[in-house]
């Protein structure tokens, strides 16, 4: 046994272990790479589908997803952005950059995201050829930590399809019940803005007084979860606004009432 | 009782992993929210440690001791990341929630103990037996805490309806406290106690006792 | 600045590592009986965690991330090797420097290091801040906040059980049962620290 202490055999050893355990690594990260890719590419439209009602039983995702155009949008002026690439786009990146995002003060920053970037992608479905549904990406801190979602707004563009979360670090069973299908349910057919353009949507304390004229801007809040609730109301005031994808909103609308 | 049996058996009752020798706690508190992340967390611990116990144990007569450590880390590593790249590619959604806690495994203790505990003495068959053991050992304690939160935390068993909840209609009115993480602790501290009065022999020594004789209980602390 | 002292408070009472993730359990519970140790060992977890996390946030950053070697290259399926290696070695390295330039440190510290190496906490910290994609300088901060919120938990678990130890705890309850239920009762102090924002 004592000849294992030699310096040859322990090098012999160590060198040979290195070489088995590398390319057994090597072997199955490049053979399921490819997996992987897909795998990630899948989550995230399925989370995009089911933000916009699209997602039907039976039917493969990447073939729903095929009548989805994500864009890249300039957030600064509202206008379509073909320059970037979109597999080059990311969030993350973007938004620290201080090349590609902006510095928030206080009194803009009701999401609590500190920086926003200046370019992000939208979704638009069409269905045959009529725009049928936008999906924007939205963020901002909830209890624990950021909130990411989308939410899908009809053509009209003030009227909610479905708001959906995909990453969030609420606490379970209170402000985790942004997942749950019945609340999530509340939100279709909510009206974002007034008439006047005055963004509306909030999420209340306790549930919406079905009578009352505001009806039609509130949602039930979450029981136990006011800092989640307000979150959610804060987010979507953020990224329906002049910072966040009001100017976009804005020259869709004028295309709209152009075209017609 | 065969050698063989006892591997097996012994770290599930007698010689619990995570009840008596308090190790691989760490990630068996984070993952029991629900009872399928928490098969799935089982599985690939038990994979690694039977993997590893099974591939040091055949290697361990040519394992010089000066770098046996860095040896078996090396292969610990090695078998995690394999898992992890698996259920990468399989198993997507659970990946994303159990996130670093497989790669955890690597520094979970149960592994690295049984390694160099059992493995580097015992030939591979008897090793890999140990591992399996010591692997079930942890998921049934796992699993136990598992079924206990989602069951009352979320009136479900294996994501399937039990009680209906009152936020869906139903008459269940969830107590949420069991979905916290916090409540592992009280599960696990409950479970141990109920192990203890059943096994009395692992029950621990107090470290002081109401004693008459003052100068006695003083000696008694400070040995 | 303000975002470093968000990135620390976080750290060490939001997301507490010891607390709310429960890394670093097995130590936490072996060695929580006393004061005096428990204090060492918090230590040695702040110094071991502000140099680990920074550390590999430079690896990550410069070897392993996709295209940073060479376009084309995307090494982040060793990292959990990577890591490892490099908190084990920089132990190492830590205990001889100590041992040659500070013996009065070494003597208080040395007998934690070599436990750390395979300390859950340690490499939980590193994957986190690979996981949020933290720039250097904020890596440091969070190093420093996590080992903080560590030895936080730990010195306060000791104190809490080295009073116990005069409780009429019931038989089967005593070490490691009460333990954990006070663990448990701990995560509940630390769960009102949610919704702090800075």
């Amino acid at each position: 046994m004592n000849n294992n202490d030699t310096i040859k055999k322990t090098l012999i050893v160590a060198i040979s272990l290195c070489l088995v355990c590398s390319a057994l690594i090597s072997f199955s990260a490049v053979e399921l790479r490819d997996l992987q890719e897909a795998n990630k590419t899948l989550d995230k439209q399925s989370k995009i589908l089911s933000a916009a009602g699209l997602l039907t039983e039976g039917t493969e995702i990447s073939e729903l997803f095929e009548s989805i155009e994500p864009r890249i949008v300039n957030l600064e002026t509202g206008e379509f952005d073909s320059a970037i690439d979109l597999d080059q786009y990311e969030e993350s990146s973007f938004s620290r950059d201080p090349n590609t995002s902006i510095e928030l003060s206080s009194n803009q920053d009701i999401a609590l995201l500190k920086r926003r970037e200046n370019f992000q992608t939208v979704y638009l479905h069409y269905n045959s050829q009529a725009l049928n549904a936008i999906i924007l990406p939205v963020r901002g801190y909830g209890l624990w930590g950021t909130m990411k979602g989308y939410l899908a707004l009809e053509p009209d563009l003030k009227t909610i399809i479905g708001l959906e979360f995909f990453d969030h670090k609420e606490t379970p069973g209170l402000g985790g019940e942004i997942d749950n299908p019945k609340w999530k349910e509340i939100w279709k057919g909510k009206e974002v803005f007034s008439d006047s353009g005055d963004i509306l949507i909030s999420v209340i304390k306790g549930s919406v007084d079905k009578s009352s004229d505001e009806a039609k801007y509130q949602v039930d809040g979450l029981s136990g979860a006011t800092i989640t609730s307000n979150g959610v109301t804060n987010l979507l005031s953020f990224w329906l606004g002049d910072m966040g994808y009001g100017p976009l909103l804005e020259q869709l609308q004028d295309k709209e009432t152009k075209g017609v | 009782m065969s050698k063989a049996k006892e591997a097996l058996l012994n770290p599930i009752f007698n010689d619990n992993p995570i009840a008596l020798q308090i190790l691989g706690i760490c990630s068996a508190l984070a993952v029991t929210g629900n009872l399928y992340i928490t098969l799935i967390m089982c599985v690939a611990l038990t994979t690694v440690v039977t993997l590893s116990n099974l591939s040091v144990s055949l290697i361990r007569n040519h394992i010089p001791t000066n770098i046996r450590i860095i040896v078996q880390i090396s292969i610990i590593a090695t078998l995690v990341m394999l898992v992890d790249e698996v259920l990468q590619a399989f198993d997507y959604e659970s990946s994303k929630t159990l996130s670093v806690f497989v790669g955890l495994i690597v520094t979970n203790c149960i592994v690295m103990g049984r390694a160099e505990a059992f493995a580097m003495k015992n030939g591979p068959l008897l090793s890999a037996i140990d591992g399996f053991g010591n692997g079930l050992g942890y998921s049934v304690i796992l699993i136990v805490i598992a079924i206990i939160r989602e069951f009352i935390g979320a009136g479900t068993f294996y994501g399937i309806e039990i009680m209906p909840l009152t936020t869906n209609g139903g008459w269940y009115m969830a107590n949420n406290f069991f979905l916290t993480p916090a409540s592992s602790f009280f599960i696990i501290g409950f479970t141990i106690w109920a192990l203890r009065q059943w096994k009395t022999d692992q029950l621990e020594e107090p470290e002081f006792k109401i004693s008459k004789n003052s100068l006695e209980a003083e000696k008694r602390i400070t040995s | 600045m303000e975002a470093y002292l968000s990135i620390f408070i976080k750290a060490v009472f939001i997301e507490n590592i010891a607390i709310n993730f429960f890394l670093g359990m097995c130590t936490f519970l072996a060695i929580s009986k006393k004061i005096q140790p428990a204090i060492g060992l918090g230590i040695a977890v702040i110094v071991v965690l502000g140099l680990a996390v920074p550390i590999n946030n430079l690896i990550f950053n410069f070897f392993l991330k996709a295209d940073a070697l060479f376009p084309g290259s995307d090494l982040h399926f060793v990292g959990l090797i990577c890591y490892i290696g490099i908190i084990a070695a920089l132990v190492q390295i830590l205990e001889m420097f100590l041992d040659r330039y500070i013996p009065a440190l070494y003597n208080a510290l040395g007998v934690f290091l070599p436990l750390i190496t395979v300390n859950c906490a340690i490499l939980g910290g590193v994957l986190f801040s690979i996981e949020r994609n933290l720039e250097f300088s904020e890596s440091i901060v969070y190093g420093l906040g996590a080992g903080t919120g560590w030895a936080l938990a730990i010195v306060a678990l000791a104190g809490i059980t080295e009073r116990l130890k005069y409780a009429d705890i019931p038989e089967g309850l005593q070490g490691l049962g009460i333990t954990f239920i006070t663990v448990g009762l701990m995560c509940f102090g630390f769960l009102s620290f949610g919704g702090i924002s800075l």
